[in-house]
């Protein structure tokens, strides 16, 4: 990107915010794969809220990206017109729904830690990132509790729904620690108080994710070999046919009304 | 006179002074099986409607437009459950009501067995097929069967807000590039006579129309309800520039309406008898959703009745 930012702070905030609005678009777009498949159609509903909830964050964040990069663009140019290696979102995120119980356990590791951040985010010294978070945040509640209870659910349910979802929490556990190893640019800001070290929400998540499995009679995974590379742009393999899919009508026909 | 004649008689002076059914009322069992048809096809059309349009939702071409689709799409679920709880209140339950659809025993609107090709049709689905349906839906907001009215009030509100959405669409289209202008008058092309056919057979062949009406569940006959739909799409098509694909369309000043050409009946109950482009996969889809999510709806189940023992051990104790 040939712009002329003004610091670093500032290239390190849009990238942070980059970040943010990536990985709600991507999980958006996986849940907008749900839409008219779902289990029962009060959870079909419930996934487009949530879908919903978090389009409507991805925009708001895009929207303050654009300001923040000064280049006069829009949040749709971020979010249709970069490709594999300028998306920031975390590996979590972009992994294929599988079934019902693999969505839920993506959902509800993402969500504990957002609940987390966005605590946090919402006492920020930058205003404009601290009003999105404090907005954020009461839809996250939502989708944290709408999770949680969908793992207590399906751990302490029958027999198949607790073998299918302790095999999805070991699937995907190895995506879940990325979002405490901070980036270059969450380094930064940490280190002047505008966001948190991701690293001490480590602990807290932790324990609330293992208190929810505990009452789902499940285990949670130890000692894993942790995935990461998102925040850099180093995806794993989904996230290219996502964008693929995603972005096929911008690209084809370039700057046109829609 | 037998008690039964009585009751009929009762119940048809009820519905001439406009007094709503109600659940607990009595009704003849044949207003009783028309309603559960009528009603669960339309539950149905509500949710196998929602793949063509859901096929789009990971194409959307802007942020705001995938957000208004996915808040479109939800809707029509909502109208589902609704629909479902209006079929439950003449005592047959969803799981019965999704059972009938999924055997291919149920009936559902046959426009959903059209493919979306193109973003186009997301505007022709809405601006066409969700107005073709309000105007169907509109008169059933004071259909004799109450809660059968009450949920078409709601439905109703939402679905003139989609038709508005779909035809923002098509006008944004309008405005735009060359190849953007062929898109719309393609999903034009593609929607038209399948939309007028959604209206159902010409009365003459319509073999429930006059029990129907009598009873107050239906108010228009279908042709009525067609022309209808014509006069006034017709004008909205002209004001951005489609063209309507009939060469027989033209204003008749002495009906006062438009004429319009012969529709292909063939095709109609062709795709009625299976044979539409996506019979197949859409009943599949659901049968997948519902197959699917078997293990989930038995293992929310299971765990509310453990809960539910739980808290009677626990009062015990
Ligand atoms: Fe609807
Ligand atoms: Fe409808
Ligand atoms: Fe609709």
């Amino acid at each position: 990107m040939n712009i002329a930012l003004h610091n670093d702070t500032q290239v390190a905030l849009s990238n942070y915010v980059l970040q943010l609005a990536d990985t709600n678009l991507i999980l958006a777009q996986r849940i907008c794969e749900w839409c008219g498949h779902g289990p029962v159609l009060e959870q079909d509903i419930a996934l487009s809220n949530i879908g919903l909830d978090l389009l409507g964050q991805t925009r708001s964040l895009y929207q303050y990206a654009a300001e923040l990069l000064d280049e006069d663009k829009s949040e749709d140019d971020l979010a249709y017109l970069r490709s594999e290696r300028q998306f920031k979102n975390l590996l979590l995120v972009e992994q294929p729904n599988g079934d019902f119980g693999y969505t839920i356990v993506r959902q509800f590791l993402y969500e504990t830690f957002q609940q987390l951040l966005l605590t946090e985010l919402k006492k920020s010294s930058n205003t404009q990132l601290a009003a999105i978070a404090e907005k954020s945040l009461i839809e996250t509640n939502y989708h944290y509790k709408w999770s949680a209870e969908w793992v207590i659910r399906l751990g302490d349910g029958t027999e198949e729904s607790k073998s299918r979802i302790q095999k999805s929490i070991n699937e995907i556990w190895t995506y879940s620690g990325e979002m405490f190893i901070p980036c270059a640019a969450e380094q930064l800001l940490a280190s002047i108080s505008i966001i948190p070290d991701v690293a001490a929400l480590k602990e807290a998540w932790m324990r609330k994710v293992k208190t929810v499995l505990d009452e789902a009679t499940l285990t949670m995974p130890e000692n894993m070999y942790m995935q990461q590379g998102g925040k850099t742009g180093v995806h794993t393999e989904h996230l290219g046919y996502i964008l693929a899919e995603m972005q096929y009508l911008q690209r084809q026909y370039p700057r046109q009304q829609w | 006179m037998s008690p039964q004649i009585n009751l009929e008689e009762q119940f048809q002076a009820k519905i001439d002074a406009e007094i709503k059914i109600e659940p607990k009322d009595w009704m003849p069992d044949a207003y009783r099986k028309t309603l559960i048809r009528q009603i669960s096809q339309h539950a149905h059309s509500e949710i196998v409607g929602m793949l063509p349009e859901g096929n789009w939702l990971t194409r959307a071409p802007s942020l705001k437009r995938k957000a208004t689709l996915l808040a479109k799409v939800q809707d029509e679920a909502g109208h589902g459950l609704y629909l479902y709880s209006a079929v439950e209140t003449l005592g047959i339950s969803r799981l019965q009501t999704i059972e009938d659809l999924l055997s291919g025993k149920a009936k559902y609107s046959s426009i959903f067995n059209y493919p979306t090709l193109t973003w186009a049709d997301m505007g022709a689905i809405g601006w066409l097929v969700d107005g073709a349906a309000i105007m169907n839906q509109v008169p059933l907001c004071r259909t004799s069967y109450g809660p059968y009215a009450r949920a078409m009030v709601r439905v109703c509100k939402e679905e003139s807000f989609h038709q508005r959405q779909g035809y923002e669409i098509m006008m944004t289209l309008m405005n735009g590039s060359a190849e953007q202008k062929e898109m719309a008058q393609d999903a034009m092309n593609r929607w038209w006579w399948p939309a007028i056919m959604m209206f159902g057979p010409t009365d003459s062949e319509s073999s429930n129309t006059e029990q129907s009406v009598k009873w107050k569940i239906k108010r228009h006959t279908n042709d009525e309800l067609r022309q209808k739909f014509i006069d006034a799409t017709v004008p909205q098509a002209e004001y951005i520039g489609l063209t309507i694909p009939d060469k027989d369309l033209k204003w008749n000043e002495a009906k006062g309406a438009y004429d319009f050409g012969a529709i292909n009946w063939d095709e109609f109950w062709n795709v009625v008898k299976g044979n539409g482009p996506c019979n197949k996969q859409r009943l599949e889809a659901r049968q997948n959703a519902h197959n699917n999510g078997a293990w989930v709806r038995e293992a929310a189940s299971a765990y509310a009745e453990k809960r539910a023992k739980r808290s009677v051990t626990a009062e015990v104790a």
